[in-house]
């Protein structure tokens, strides 16, 4: 447990009254009309102190000095998935996501780290994942989950419950590591197939350029196909999310301005990116840079050309898909949906595939738990809340859970893996099924 | 501080997972949809059945500790805020559906149901139950029957008074009653369930509720028109009501109001109309199509601009739940938005509306007024901020006189939102000192020890009534 002593609860108090914007605090006035769409509310049979509007009257709490940062409020605020279901449901617009990363962030940055845990999230936050070679020779994902088990570490120093159960599954549901060869080997610009529709510059992430390497190269192939000229901008970084949402604000505004600087030029109308989690982040630099005058419009016109990946394909137009019949249901990214407000289009692109029956899960719309790094700090919520969602699944009769996530893609592998479901279920991300059904339909017009 | 005897006392009755008294805790509970109103309690406690309940409310009694029974605190009263500490008591253990009985049409739930999980419910046995406040998809319905609350659908099929038919509460003593049940027809003494209705936990708590429903109407039809002021509109709504047509939704929002209801729901409203209706019909077919028409065409005859029917079930649905987001959207103008809901007969709409833009004018602050135009229940909402005194303080003037003008043209002070603390110092002036008496006897005949919600209804001091000046 933190032991949180006076002086740190002090700090944390002035930074609440100097940082946190009151008046977004203010603008939330306790309707309770999001309470039904946040997942850790319904998970907890209606807890108040679990809910966005609960959340937000604690943080209001602390700048009002009604109430100290303690440990349960610290607590509270980890068990938010950062999901954001709350945003879209909320009339008075209030920006949740960005009232909890601050907050987070002052949290964080008050927090004395022991010493192993501060050079291990040094190494982690500044040393890799800002890098994209050195993310590249980083081999095996384990690492990725290693570095969420220290983030453990560092919210509850408590050693025993790194090791948590699920990390040995999880190693099972870890996508082939690329040999180091092709991790090398990216491509900066991909000609059209046909004559060029649209110009559009690919955002290419820090995992999914390589653990998962092979749902990158199934969206080039597939902006190819849909008569999109992709350039791919080598100076680019990791987005930052993880950083921005871990309270590590300074390394997330360094990223997010590398990465403007490596978008800037060039002629493009888009910039894609197919990770709902990094693309959300994209589409708010402009707010996560607003303190900062002189890059507060470059990073609003790097904002306003960030699109997720199926928002284009299904715009442009795909060539005929089709895939061995079977049903398909969708679990939607949150970050996606409730940030980007992209929740149609994976599914229109899914309906469009020959052979596909597409089933809506009940509750597609909520979170699957996994949350970034959520389903290592706060697994027991995140168990219960995949359990739920595999409940979900399965009376879709669905053999194939499609997402647009990383993250949310393990979570479903996980799901499946726990439900003992590996011979008859599988998750993919939507590039890679939409690809593969590309690809069929192709081969099959070859053998005709 | 409760006292440590007090404490093991209630702990033991409900284990100590169900009683909360963390600071957290207390944050949490210490509020409701109010703004401005937040009040710290001494504890949180959650019965599992009505059991517990009446074990609590003797502990309390015999201690006199305040019990503040709360749904999901979406009030706009201060009806939940514990104001003088106590007990909050949630009811997040007691929320099924107990009965859905298709014989007498009749459901039975208990208290902690959420109004829109219980509409769902019977709507798929081919039921209906009207009432249908805006907060429905969070109110639970012992908050419902506790505000007597109303909703788009009032104009035809009335409030939730009118479908209440039994209770079972537990006293402030702790005995428990059961009052009517699954009856059309019951006068055997004086009529506690509706004594129940709107008395905003003050005296007693609701355990367990036989609500009636209707058959489900067949088909539903929705229209919006458009207007260049909310005066030509509120012409519509009397003709409408004149010309004996019973719509059953029957809405008005004013031009800012539409300009964030857009905002949120974005639906393509016409953000440059100076007011719209919006008006929706359900029943037979045929019944349906008549009715649109001839409103459509009272629209026409009245100055309406446009008039426009909605193609789809979804088209209409879309507007009725953009209407439902009208409150919460405005609460984007401004960090405080304050909402009453004086209420006038029907046929005195245009002269309210008309007044409460003199009034906001002549005290220099912000009002939007939307609400149910059918039933006269107006929601004039200033968008303020709290932290600014003075202007609060000509917010509160202008709210004063919006008040005196609706029970000078014969109407209330609030249409369905409750008096709670909010407009205590004003219920005098819509029922009067011997009204006021009457009530408040019935409290201490109930509650001797004023344990149930305290510090509500009843003001320590009344306000002096204003005198408009024209
Ligand atoms: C955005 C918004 C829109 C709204 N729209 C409408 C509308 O269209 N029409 C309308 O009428 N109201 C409306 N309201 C007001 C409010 O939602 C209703 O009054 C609702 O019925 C309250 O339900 P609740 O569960 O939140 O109750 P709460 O606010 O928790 O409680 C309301 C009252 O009921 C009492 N109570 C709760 N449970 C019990 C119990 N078991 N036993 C005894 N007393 C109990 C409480 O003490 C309190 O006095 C709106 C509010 C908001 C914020
Ligand atoms: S971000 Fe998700 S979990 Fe957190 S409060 Fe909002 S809805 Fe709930
Ligand atoms: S919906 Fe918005 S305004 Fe209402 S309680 Fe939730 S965050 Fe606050």
């Amino acid at each position: 447990m933190t032991v949180m002593n006076r002086k740190r609860k002090k700090q944390i108090v002035n930074d609440f009254q100097t940082k946190m914007d009151y008046d977004e605090l203010l603008n939330c006035m306790r309707c309770g009309f999001c309470l039904p769409s946040c997942p850790t509310y319904i998970e907890t049979d209606g807890n108040e102190a679990a809910s966005p509007r609960g959340r937000i009257a604690l943080m209001k709490a602390v700048v009002d000095g009604k109430m100290e940062p303690d440990k349960d409020f610290e607590d509270q605020l980890s068990l938010c998935l950062g999901c954001r279901a709350c945003e879209p449901a909320c009339p008075s617009g209030v920006k949740y996501g960005h009232l909890l990363e601050e907050a987070r962030d002052i949290l964080e940055s008050k927090k004395k780290h022991s010493p192993p845990v501060k050079l291990l999230r040094r190494v982690v936050f500044d040393q890799l994942f800002p890098h994209q070679n050195r993310m590249r020779k980083l081999s095996g994902l384990m690492w990725f989950y290693q570095k969420s088990g220290i983030q453990k570490v560092a919210r509850a120093t408590n050693m025993t419950k790194i090791a948590g159960k699920n990390m040995s599954t999880m190693e099972k549901v870890l996508p082939p590591i690329p040999s180091p060869a092709r991790l090398k080997n990216r491509p900066s610009f991909v000609k059209a197939e046909g004559a060029v529709k649209k110009k559009v510059a690919f955002f290419s992430g820090c995992l999914m350029d390589t653990m998962f390497m092979q749902t990158n190269d199934a969206t080039l192939y597939l902006l190819k196909k849909a008569n999109c000229e992709v350039v791919i901008p080598q100076t680019q970084n990791c987005c930052g999310a993880l950083h921005a949402h871990s309270g590590e604000k300074d390394t997330a505004k360094e990223l997010a301005k590398k990465n403007i600087e490596a978008f800037e030029d060039g002629e493009f109308d888009y910039i894609i990116s197919n990770a709902g989690g990094c693309g959300a982040l994209l589409v708010e630099y402009d707010h996560l840079l607003k303190d900062e005058s002189e890059w507060k419009e470059r990073a609003q016109a790097f904002s306003n050309k960030v699109r997720d990946i199926t928002e284009i394909l299904y715009e442009v137009g795909l060539p005929d898909m089709e895939l061995n019949s079977q049903i398909v249901t969708y679990q939607d990214s949150c970050h996606l949906r409730n940030v980007m407000r992209t929740a149609a289009a994976p599914r229109k692109l899914l309906q469009l595939i020959k052979g596909v029956s597409y089933m809506e899960m009940k509750d597609a719309d909520q979170c699957c738990g996994s949350a970034g790094t959520y389903n290592i700090i706060e697994q027991e919520m995140s168990m219960q809340i995949l359990d739920h969602k595999m409940r979900n699944v399965e009376s879709t009769k669905a053999a194939t859970i499609v997402t647009a996530n990383p993250g949310c893609l393990l979570q479903m592998k996980l799901g499946i893996e726990r439900e003992g479901k590996k011979d008859n279920m599988r998750a993919v991300h939507i590039v890679d099924l939409l690809a593969e059904a590309v690809r069929k339909k192709e081969e099959e017009k070859q053998t005709v | 501080m409760l006292k440590k005897k007090v404490k093991k006392k209630l702990e033991k009755i409900v284990g100590s997972e169900n009683f909360l008294d963390s600071q957290q805790d207390l944050i949490v509970y210490s509020y409701d949809a109010t703004p401005d109103y937040q009040a710290i309690p001494d504890a949180v406690i959650k019965p599992k059945d009505t059991q517990d309940v009446s074990e609590i409310v003797k502990v309390c009694n015999e201690y006199k500790v305040p019990i503040v029974p709360r749904g999901s605190a979406t009030n706009l009263c201060a009806g939940t805020t514990p104001l003088e500490g106590g007990l909050v008591m949630v009811f997040n253990h007691m929320k099924d559906i107990l009965e859905i009985d298709e014989e007498n049409l009749t459901v039975t739930v208990q208290p902690g149901l959420i109004t829109l999980d219980m509409i769902k419910a019977v709507e798929e046995k081919g039921l209906f139950y009207p009432p249908d406040p805006s907060s429905m998809k969070i109110s639970t319905i012992a908050g419902n029957i506790n505000e007597c609350s109303g909703g788009l659908r009032g104009l035809k099929y009335g409030v939730t008074r009118d479908y209440v038919i039994g209770l079972e509460f537990v006293m402030p003593n702790g005995d428990v009653v059961k009052t009517g049940g699954k009856l059309a027809k019951d006068v055997a003494g004086y009529d506690l369930t509706r004594l129940m209705v709107g008395s905003e936990g003050t005296l007693g708590i609701i355990t367990e509720a036989t609500l009636k429903l209707i058959p489900i109407p067949e088909t539903k039809k929705t229209m919006l028109a458009l207007y260049d002021s909310l005066e030509a509109a509120g012409n519509t709504v009397s003709k409408i009501i004149s010309n004996r047509i019973i719509p059953a939704t029957l809405e008005f929002l004013d031009q800012p109001t539409i300009q964030v209801v857009e905002d949120f729901a974005k639906i393509g409203l016409p953000t440059e109309a100076g007011a719209i209706l919006l008006i929706e019909q359900d029943g037979p077919a045929e019944v349906v199509e008549r009715d649109i028409e001839r409103m459509a065409e009272i629209c026409n005859e009245t100055g309406a601009l446009s008039v426009q029917v909605a193609a789809t079930p979804e088209e209409g649905e879309s507007l009725t739940s953009a209407r439902r987001s009208a409150l919460s959207a405005l609460a984007r103008l401004k960090p405080t938005t304050i909402l009453e809901d004086a209420t006038v007969p029907r046929s005195k709409i245009a002269e309210m509306v008309r007044e409460i833009e003199t009034i906001a004018e002549r005290n220099n602050v912000r009002i939007c007024t939307f609400g149910h135009a059918g039933d006269g229940n107006l929601h004039p909402t200033c968008m303020t901020d709290a932290r600014d005194k003075e202007e609060m303080h000509r917010v509160e003037t202008a709210f004063e006189e919006i008040f005196a003008k609706a029970i000078e043209l014969g109407g209330t002070i609030t249409g369905e939102h409750g008096v709670g603390v909010m407009k205590s110092p004003y219920l005098s002036w819509k029922v009067g000192e011997a009204g006021v008496d009457a009530m408040y006897g019935i409290k201490q005949a109930f509650d001797p020890n004023n344990i149930m919600n305290p510090g509500k209804i009843f003001a320590k001091d009344t306000r002096k009534r204003v005198v408009v000046q024209q």
